[in-house]
């Protein structure tokens, strides 16, 4: 085969997403018209997705650095030392545009790209976590989106045998055109045999393991990197088909190969392929590589240069390792029935150069394809400060327990159990912590410590406030895992914006980034990881902004875990965190103000990060210490909500809230102010005093009963059960309806 | 005492069962890879869950046609005691090892929850452990659980004793609601006719620890030992 001859028009690059500045530069680097291969390679490697060039520039101002970081942003997945020699390895990403095209193989091949960037580093996957926001419940594709994304998260994890143990899911009409789906995977490795990217050793070999490479997602980093269009389901055919029983071999292949001294460096092939897995070994090594595509193997016949190198097919890796291991190397993917396929060489060039049919199709100089990558200074305008509401200005309910109900089935807040059963949560035999709670926790195998594992973001905050917004998602992180009695160590981001080519896009992004930072810094919380996914747009309307946060915590002894359950009847129910005199809930941005009142808008609640910090630490003391029964971070809904939350995990329990005299009672109960916690204790002098001593407010709101009822003061009261049913009803309801 | 564990390409909760059997039988199990084929003399085979070939045919359908299941089936022939957990009990289904078949989920879904189950009798060297009738609480994790058979061979099984776990309320009561996937009479696990083979969907591997949030899982192994002992 030659290379084909196709004329280099403006119309072709355009198509290929590269600006006329960057095909200028490109041209620079070439020294000559590239050829079509060429073009591809650059326009997936300068795609917003792969190069990060909108994004890059605030990414650096996040504090990647920490005393147990052992590998930060830059990997295929961020490592920190949890201890006993032990490395938890981490990572979130998105696949956002395939699950709206494609609900079932998008979010399945998510989870399985997540999974290898994962394994890949050496780690075996021991949790996934995933984030999903999908639009208004009444849009009409909502349902069917819905059941595929679940479907395929769970037929991908469920089949590899790595338990799904948190997440969360939103709805907002913002992602009627553009669902975000959000997949996060935690593995255990031996700290010392952590596996980088890096290619090293001119001479020696290159070598593909796995599927093989067919003619599916080609160019899905780059479909990644634009708007939608009405026509965007006609994109179908570059969405990838997952199969997770070859992702299982491969991880077990890629583990036990692991065990051997063969491997020098390992990268999966995920967005862009075999083009972005080589020039990214290449790149960070200071080396070249030879590729010889004829020996890649593949599914179909007649392959180009161009479908071979930006293919997405699934379950493919590329190693480099000494010719002398290659026997060795084989025999172990032989075992798993896997291919194994010397494809070329590492050289000293530094030039990626690809050959087929005896003609050298592609050659590139990989330094400045990796450094002169583009990278922008957008334009961005700060969002306008939100008015804060008054909560005097915001209407009482008639019954408090009636708006209770109300938000308890509200698409954002009722039961997600109908999502979580359909993943198995329990493979691996080490979730201590299920779905449902504060944070997932599975135990690190043989052991009696803990990981505790969360997703969070609140959009509405976001976008009522980009800073606040951005902060509070990595807050609510640690709070969470501070609510089981972890230590918050380190955490991944997945941030979900528009298009940055809007200045209001950008200035959300730089918002956003410049909060979780701050929190990052206020928490000594870094990031070690992340993913960006713009241009969420469809026919121009943007999503909220969404920067998911997933965070990992660690706890030495998994016997002294906590969960939002009560106990028994007659404990103190005690707020920590909120001032005794502030009484006036915030309910700006809040859940009740949207789904109670109708209305979405105003500031939302501050943070105080110093407060929050101290409140945190108090609480993880106190549950380490065994003097709390059950706790439970105060988040969407408000106190009441965290309450209910509580009591409804529990069987045949009640419990009784005292509003406090003076109290607006609909904003004390629904008010989303942040930094605090419920807990149950049979102790409350203890509580009260550790607090008082720690300059921490506390204070006592009511008492678990034997009633099964929920009751505040006043007799406005309602049966647990009722609640249940409400609470557990909406979503089975809304799945079942509609045919 | 030598127990082994039947590894495919797909199984995933090999490990979980490990952990089972090294408490209770005090010993480390053998891993069979299932290019294995001479499986040494054991006292117990275990075929643990998970989706032995991706089960894109039959779940089970792949597996049970593999060499070693050649040598399981004779070995359970000759008398020794054969497990099958979820996809090993659909494996077994598959194989003709008991009678049968899953089929999917009533629900269609994957369905993963603590659910109860009677014992229906404590008379075999798996229910040894527990008392007849007792309620236990375990967890399912399966999309074929939905165990099918006629009439005939229900009455049969039913007739001789030879069904071994029943879904059924925290109460002990049958019910639809709390039949997870539909399967008839509330079937949840099954014996041969010589009750040295017990298939079953639920994992007691999986409700082992008080972490688990409860141990009633243990029962099965520890009888098991017992009884092997």
């Amino acid at each position: 085969m030659t290379i084909p001859n196709v004329a280099i028009t403006p119309e072709l690059v355009a198509e290929h997403g590269l600006s006329d500045d960057e095909y200028a530069v490109l041209l620079t680097i070439m020294g000559r018209e590239p050829n079509i291969t060429e073009l591809g390679i650059f326009s997936v490697m300068w795609s917003e997705h792969c190069s990060y060039k909108s994004s890059k520039r605030w990414l650096k101002t996040l504090p990647t650095e920490g005393p147990h970081v052992i590998q930060g942003p830059g990997e295929n997945a961020g490592v920190i030392d949890i201890g006993d020699g032990l490395a938890a390895v981490f990572k979130i990403e998105s696949h956002n545009h395939p699950s709206f095209i494609e609900p079932y193989q998008g979010a399945a091949t998510g989870v399985g790209g997540i999974l290898r960037d994962v394994f890949t580093m050496g780690a075996r996957p021991v949790a996934n976590l995933n984030a999903l926001r999908f639009g208004s419940p009444d849009h009409p594709k909502t349902r069917h989106l819905i059941a595929g994304v679940v479907g395929g998260i769970g037929g991908y994890g469920n089949c590899v045998g790595v338990p799904t143990v948190a997440g969360e899911v939103n709805f907002h009409p913002a992602y009627n055109g553009n669902i975000l789906v959000n997949a996060m995977t935690v593995g255990l490795a031996r700290a010392d045999r952590i596996f980088y990217s890096a290619a090293a050793g001119p001479g020696n070999s290159v070598v593909y393991v796995g599927a093989k490479t067919g003619r599916d997602g080609i160019h899905g980093a780059t479909m990644a990197s634009a708007e939608f269009s009405e026509d965007s389901e006609e994109k179908r055919p570059t969405v990838q088909v997952g199969d997770p029983f070859t992702e299982k071999l491969l991880i077990e292949a890629c583990l036990e190969l692991m065990q051997k001294d063969c491997i020098i460096a390992i990268q999966d092939m995920g967005a862009a392929g075999l083009t972005s897995s080589s020039v990214e070994m290449a790149g960070k090594g200071g080396l070249g590589i030879e590729l010889d595509l004829d020996r890649v193997p593949v599914r179909e016949t007649g392959m180009t240069a161009y479908e071979i190198m930006l293919s997405e097919s699934q379950e493919r890796m590329l190693m480099i390792i000494r010719p002398e291991s290659e026997a060795e190397a084989r025999a172990v993917f032989d075992k798993w029935d896997l291919d194994f396929a010397v494809i070329g060489k590492v050289t000293e060039t530094g030039r990626i150069v690809l050959r087929m049919d005896g003609s050298v199709q592609a050659e590139i100089p990989v330094g400045p394809l990796v450094t002169e990558a583009p990278e922008y200074d957008r334009p961005h305008v700060a969002a306008p400060k939100r008015p804060m509401i008054a909560a005097s200005d915001v209407p009482a309910p008639d019954s408090l327990c009636g708006a209770l109900a109300s938000l308890m089935e509200c698409p954002d807040l009722a039961s997600r159990r109908w999502i979580w059963e359909q993943y198995d949560h329990l493979v691996m035999g080490d979730t201590m912590i299920r779905p449902g709670a504060d944070s997932g926790v599975v135990r690190v195998q043989d052991t009696d410590r803990g990981l505790a594992l969360t997703v969070d973001c609140t959009p509405r905050y976001c976008v009522a406030d980009p800073e606040i917004g951005g902060a509070q998602a990595v807050v609510e992180t640690w709070r969470n895992i501070t609510a089981v009695g972890a230590t918050p160590l380190a955490i991944t981001n997945n941030l979900n914006f528009g298009n940055p080519q809007k200045p209001e896009i950008m200035g959300q992004i730089v918002g956003c980034v410049a909060g979780m930072g701050a929190a990052c810094r206020a928490l000594d919380y870094p990031v070690v990881s992340g993913n960006v996914s713009l241009y969420n747009e469809t026919e121009g309307q943007a999503i909220l902004p969404t920067p998911v946060i997933g965070g990992v915590g660690l706890i030495d002894d998994v016997h002294k875990l906590c969960t939002p359950s009560l106990k028994a009847a007659g404990h103190a129910l005690v707020v920590i965190g909120q001032p005794a005199d502030r009484h006036d809930g915030w309910l700006g941005a809040s859940l009740y103000l949207r789904e109670i009142a109708g209305r979405e808008e105003g500031a939302p609640p501050p943070l105080d990060l110093a407060a929050e910090r101290r409140t945190g630490d108090l609480v993880r003391g106190l549950i380490g210490d065994g003097a709390v029964t059950a706790c439970h971070d105060v988040g969407d809904g408000g106190l009441l909500v965290a309450i209910a939350e509580m009591a409804l995990a529990a069987r045949g329990l009640g419990a009784r809230i005292e509003v406090p005299a003076g109290a607006r009672a609909h904003a004390w109960c629904f008010g989303e102010d942040q930094g605090r916690y419920v807990v149950a204790t049979a102790d409350t002098d203890r509580i009260l005093s550790a607090a008082a001593a720690a300059g921490v407010p506390a204070t006592v709101v009511g008492a678990t009963t034997a009633d099964g009822d929920l009751t505040v003061a006043d007799g406005d009261r309602i049966s647990l059960e009722t609640l249940r049913r409400r609470h557990e009803a909406w979503l089975p309801g809304y799945m079942a309806g509609g045919g | 005492m030598k127990t082994a564990i039947i590894v495919f390409p797909g199984s995933n909760r090999e490990r979980d069962m490990a952990v089972a059997l090294r408490r209770s039988f005090g010993t480390e199990p053998l891993m069979i890879w299932h290019k294995d084929l001479d499986l040494p003399s054991v006292d117990l085979i275990v075929v643990p869950g998970g989706f032995s070939y991706g089960d894109y045919l039959r779940a089970g359908a792949m597996g049970a046609h593999s060499p070693v299941m050649r040598t399981v089936k004779e070995r359970a022939d000759q008398g020794v005691p054969v497990l099958g957990v979820c996809n090993g009990f659909q494996t077994l289904t598959e194989a003709g090892m008991l009678p049968g078949a899953l089929m999917r989920n009533a629900g269609l879904k994957f369905v993963c929850r603590t659910v109860h189950l009677r014992v229906e009798t404590a008379q075999s060297m798996f229910t040894s452990g527990y008392a007849a009738g007792q309620t236990i609480a375990v967890p399912v994790a399966h999309n074929d659980g939905n165990y099918y058979a006629d009439d005939v061979t229900l009455d049969r099984l039913e007739d001789r004793g030879l069904v071994a776990f029943r879904y059924v309320d925290a109460e002990g009561a049958p019910s639809d609601e709390a039949n997870p996937n539909g399967s008839r009479r509330g079937i949840a696990g099954i014996f041969n006719d010589t009750k040295t083979v017990l298939g079953l969907m639920p994992h007691p591997e999986d409700a082992i620890d008080p972490l688990h949030g409860g141990t009633d899982g243990r029962g099965l192994f520890d009888g098991l030992a017992r009884a092997l002992a």
